[in-house]
C-alpha cells in the first residue's frame, strides 16, 4: 500500500519517543515527579503539553500524588500518562491497585534502574518485572508492555494507550535505561496512520447507566466526571452500581469480570516478534534492550550453522504463553538472558514444564547483556 | 432559593433510596458536616453534575457515598491528589476533598501542604474528630496531648497539630474553622470556601464519642457537644483574650481570606496565551 505522505523522521531518545507516542495516542495529561532515568519524559511533556489545546502538565510533590492526579484526570475524561523509575514505581503501587479496581485507563511508564532501593540510578537493569506483575496488593490482572528500540518506544506507547482505553485498565510500559537513553532515527507516523482507540462512553440516559455493568467485552462504558452520569467510584469491592459490597456473589462477579475482560482478549494483548523461530532448536526469549543483543547473537549463530531463533516479548504480562508453547514443538534449548536474577525465566520455566533445557543468563551488575555472551550460550547447545 | 424543607433536600441531594441506612454511629458529627455541605451547595445553586466529592478513607471518607453528586472514594490520605488531577483536567467542576484528620494531617499531610502552596482550586473539608475513627480509635496527629487512645494507653506524648496554623503556614488562600455545634456558622464558612477561587481549607470539629469521647472525659455524645459549645470562641473574641483565658479555648471563624487565582486558572491562562500567539503567527 503506498504511503499517503512521507513520515517525519527525527533523531530521538527512547524517552522522547514515548512522548511522541503518547501525544499521537491523544494523551492530554501528564502528572509526575522526576527520577532518573525517566526524567526526560517529564521534561519534554512540560514543554509540549502547555502549548496544546487543553494539554495539562503538572509536577506533583511525589509519585503517590502523581498517580492520584493521573487517576483523577482519567476519571475526568483525559488520556493520562505518568512516568517513573524504580523507587517511584514502588510508591505508585497502592494507587495502581486503585486504578485496576476502579477500572481507570492510564499509562504508567517505568524506566527500570538497578535496585533494590535507590540502587544504581543510571545503570540499566530489568529488576522490576515481577513488581510490575504483582507490585500492588491483591489478585489482579495487569497489562505490562516493553520496547527494545526507540521506534518501538513510540509504537508501544500508542499501543499502551489503546489497550488502556479498550480494556479500561492501567497499562504499564516497562523500559530499561539502554532503550530509554539510546538515540536513534525514528519515523513519526502521520496523523490517522495509526489506529487510536478511545474509551466507550455510555449512550443510554443517565438513569439507566450502571457504571460496572457486565457487557459483551466485559468492559463497561465510562463517562467523564461532570457529564451528567453521577456515580460512585471506589477502591472498595463494589456492585454493578459502584457501591461497596461484601456479598460473596457480587464480589465474585466483579473479580471475575475484571480478570475476564483481559483473559478473553489474549490474542489482542499478547504481542511478540518471532525471528527465525520456525525451525529453531535453540530459542532465545528476551525483552527490552537485551532482545537487541539477542537478535545479533541469533544471526551470528545461524552463520555458524546453528538453528537459532528469537522470541522477542513485547507484552510481558499477561505472559504470552501460547507463543512459547508454539516454539516448544521444536526447541531443544531455551535461553533467557535478562538484567536481573531471573524474573522472566520463572515464567518461561512455568510454561516449559521441563520439556526443553532452560539456560539463563543473568546480569545484575548494571551492565548490558552483550551479543557475545548470548552467542556463547547458544553455541554450547 | 434558600428556603427548603428537610425532605426536599433529602430527595434532591442524598442517595436516599440506595445508600441508607448509613454506617455512622448515632451521635456522630460527620452527618452534620454532610448536612451543612449539602445546604451550602444548595444555597449556591450549583448543579449536582458540576460537583465532585473526592473523599479519603475513614468514617469521614464514607460521606461521599451518600451524596448524589459525582463521588470518588480514593485511597487513604490521597483525596487531595485525585482532586488536583480532576480540577486540572476539568476546571469547571466544583471539587471538594473530604478528609479525616488522619487523612489530611498524617498520611496525606504532604499533599495538603502542597495543595495550599500550589493554590489549586479545590475546597478541602477536613473533619477533625481528634482520632482515627474507622480503624478503632488510634491516636491521630490531632489527638490532644495527654488524652488516651488505643495506641496511647498511657497518654498522648506528642503535641497535637493545629490544622489552621498548618494551612496558614503553607499559604492557603482561605482558612476557616467551625464546629458541628455551631452549624449555621459552619454552613456560612463552607459556602464562602466553595465560592472562593484557589485553595480553601475548612476544618470542621466533629465529635467521635465512640472512639475518642468514651476513653476521655466525654461519656456521651451530649458531653462532647457541650464541650464544643464551651470551648469554641470566635477568633475575634479570642484575639482579645489574655493568655490565661485562652487556655482550653478553641478559636473558630475565618483565619485567612484571600482571592488569589487558582493554579488551574493561571495554567489555562498561560495556555491561552500560547494558543493565541500561535493563531496570530498562523501556526
Ligand atoms: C495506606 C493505608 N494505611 C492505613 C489504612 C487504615 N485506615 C483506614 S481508615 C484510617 C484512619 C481514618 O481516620 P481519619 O482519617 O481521622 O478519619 P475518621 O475515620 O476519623 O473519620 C486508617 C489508618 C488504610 N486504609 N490505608
Ligand atoms: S467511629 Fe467515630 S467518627 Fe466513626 S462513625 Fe462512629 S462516632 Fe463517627
Amino acid at each position: 500500500m503506498p504511503r499517503r505522505k512521507k513520515r517525519k523522521e527525527i533523531f530521538a531518545l527512547g524517552n522522547e519517543a514515548v512522548v511522541e507516542g503518547a501525544l499521537l495516542a491523544g494523551c492530554s495529561f501528564y502528572g509526575g515527579y522526576p527520577i532518573t532515568p525517566s526524567s526526560e519524559i517529564m521534561e519534554i511533556m512540560a514543554n509540549r503539553l502547555p502549548k496544546i489545546e487543553n494539554g495539562v502538565f503538572i509536577q506533583l510533590e511525589d509519585e503517590i500524588a502523581s498517580m492520584g492526579a493521573v487517576i483523577g484526570a482519567s476519571l475526568a475524561g483525559r488520556k493520562a500518562l505518568t512516568a517513573t523509575s524504580g523507587p517511584g514505581f514502588s510508591l505508585k503501587q497502592e494507587n495502581l491497585g486503585y486504578a485496576i479496581m476502579a477500572e481507570t485507563p492510564l499509562v504508567l511508564v517505568n524506566v527500570m534502574r538497578g535496585g533494590p532501593s535507590t540502587g544504581l540510578p543510571t545503570c540499566p537493569a530489568q529488576g522490576d518485572v515481577q513488581q510490575a506483575r504483582w507490585g500492588t496488593h491483591g489478585d489482579h490482572p495487569i497489562i505490562v508492555l516493553s520496547a527494545s528500540n526507540v521506534q518501538e518506544c513510540l509504537d508501544m506507547t500508542v499501543t499502551a494507550f489503546n489497550m488502556a482505553e479498550k480494556y479500561r485498565t492501567p497499562v504499564i510500559l516497562l523500559l530499561d535505561e539502554v532503550t530509554a537513553h539510546t538515540r536513534e532515527k525514528i519515523e513519526i507516523p502521520n496523523e490517522g496512520e495509526y489506529e487510536v482507540f478511545s474509551r466507550t462512553v455510555p449512550s443510554m440516559p443517565p438513569e439507566w447507566y450502571k457504571p460496572y455493568e457486565e457487557t459483551v467485552r466485559g468492559v463497561p462504558p465510562m463517562p467523564p466526571l461532570g457529564s451528567g452520569y453521577r456515580f460512585h467510584t471506589t477502591g472498595l469491592t463494589h456492585d454493578r452500581n459502584g457501591f461497596p459490597t461484601q456479598r460473596p456473589e457480587e464480589v465474585t462477579e466483579l473479580m471475575e469480570r475484571i480478570h475476564r475482560k483481559i483473559d478473553q482478549f489474549f490474542y489482542d494483548i499478547q504481542l511478540v516478534d518471532e525471528i527465525q523461530t520456525e525451525d529453531a532448536e535453540a530459542v532465545v526469549i528476551a525483552y527490552g534492550s537485551v532482545a537487541r543483543s539477542a537478535e545479533l547473537a541469533v544471526q551470528q549463530a545461524r552463520e555458524n550453522g546453528v538453528k537459532a531463533g528469537l522470541l522477542k516479548l513485547k507484552t510481558l504480562f499477561p505472559y504470552p504463553r501460547r507463543h512459547q508453547e508454539k516454539i516448544m514443538a521444536k526447541a531443544k534449548t531455551i535461553i533467557v538472558p535478562e538484567m536481573n536474577m531471573g524474573q522472566m525465566s520463572r515464567e518461561v520455566k512455568r510454561v516449559n514444564m521441563g520439556r526443553a533445557a532452560v539456560r539463563t543468563i543473568n546480569r545484575i551488575d548494571g551492565q548490558i547483556v552483550t551479543p557475545s555472551e548470548i552467542l556463547k550460550v547458544i553455541m554450547q547447545g | 432559593m434558600n428556603e427548603f424543607t428537610g425532605n426536599e433536600i433529602i430527595h434532591q441531594y442524598l442517595r436516599h433510596n440506595k445508600k441508607f441506612p448509613h454506617v455512622l454511629c448515632a451521635g456522630c458529627g460527620h452527618g452534620i458536616v454532610l448536612g451543612t455541605l449539602i445546604r451550602s451547595i444548595h444555597s449556591l445553586q450549583i448543579p449536582k453534575d458540576d460537583v465532585v466529592l473526592v473523599a479519603g478513607i475513614g468514617c469521614s471518607g464514607r460521606l461521599a457515598v451518600y451524596g448524589d453528586f459525582n463521588t470518588v472514594h480514593t485511597t487513604h490520605g490521597r483525596a487531595m491528589t485525585f482532586a488536583t488531577g480532576i480540577k486540572m483536567a476539568n476546571p469547571k467542576l466544583n471539587v471538594i476533598a473530604i478528609m479525616g484528620d488522619g487523612d489530611a494531617l498524617s498520611i496525606g499531610g504532604n499533599h495538603l501542604i502542597h495543595a495550599a502552596r500550589r493554590n489549586i482550586g479545590v475546597t478541602a473539608l477536613i473533619l477533625n474528630n481528634n482520632i482515627y475513627g474507622m480503624t478503632g480509635g488510634q491516636s491521630s496527629p490531632a489527638t490532644p496531648e495527654g488524652s488516651t487512645t488505643m495506641t496511647n494507653p498511657y497518654g498522648q506524648l506528642d503535641s497535637s497539630f493545629d490544622t489552621v496554623e498548618l494551612a496558614k503556614g503553607a499559604g492557603a488562600n482561605y482558612v476557616a474553622r467551625g464546629t458541628v455545634f455551631h452549624v449555621k456558622k459552619l454552613e456560612k464558612i463552607m459556602t464562602d470556601a466553595i465560592e472562593r477561587p484557589g485553595f480553601s481549607v475548612v476544618e470542621a470539629i466533629t465529635p467521635c464519642h465512640t472512639q475518642y469521647g468514651r476513653k476521655n472525659k466525654y461519656k456521651t455524645p451530649v458531653d462532647m457537644y457541650k464541650w464544643m459549645k464551651k470551648a469554641a470562641v470566635s477568633i475575634e473574641r479570642y484575639n482579645e483574650m489574655d493568655e490565661a483565658a485562652r487556655k482550653d479555648r478553641l478559636p473558630i471563624g475565618v483565619f485567612v481570606e484571600n482571592d488569589r487565582k487558582g493554579y488551574e486558572e493561571k495554567y489555562y491562562a498561560m495556555q491561552a496565551n500560547f494558543l493565541s500567539k500561535n493563531a496570530r503567527e498562523g501556526k
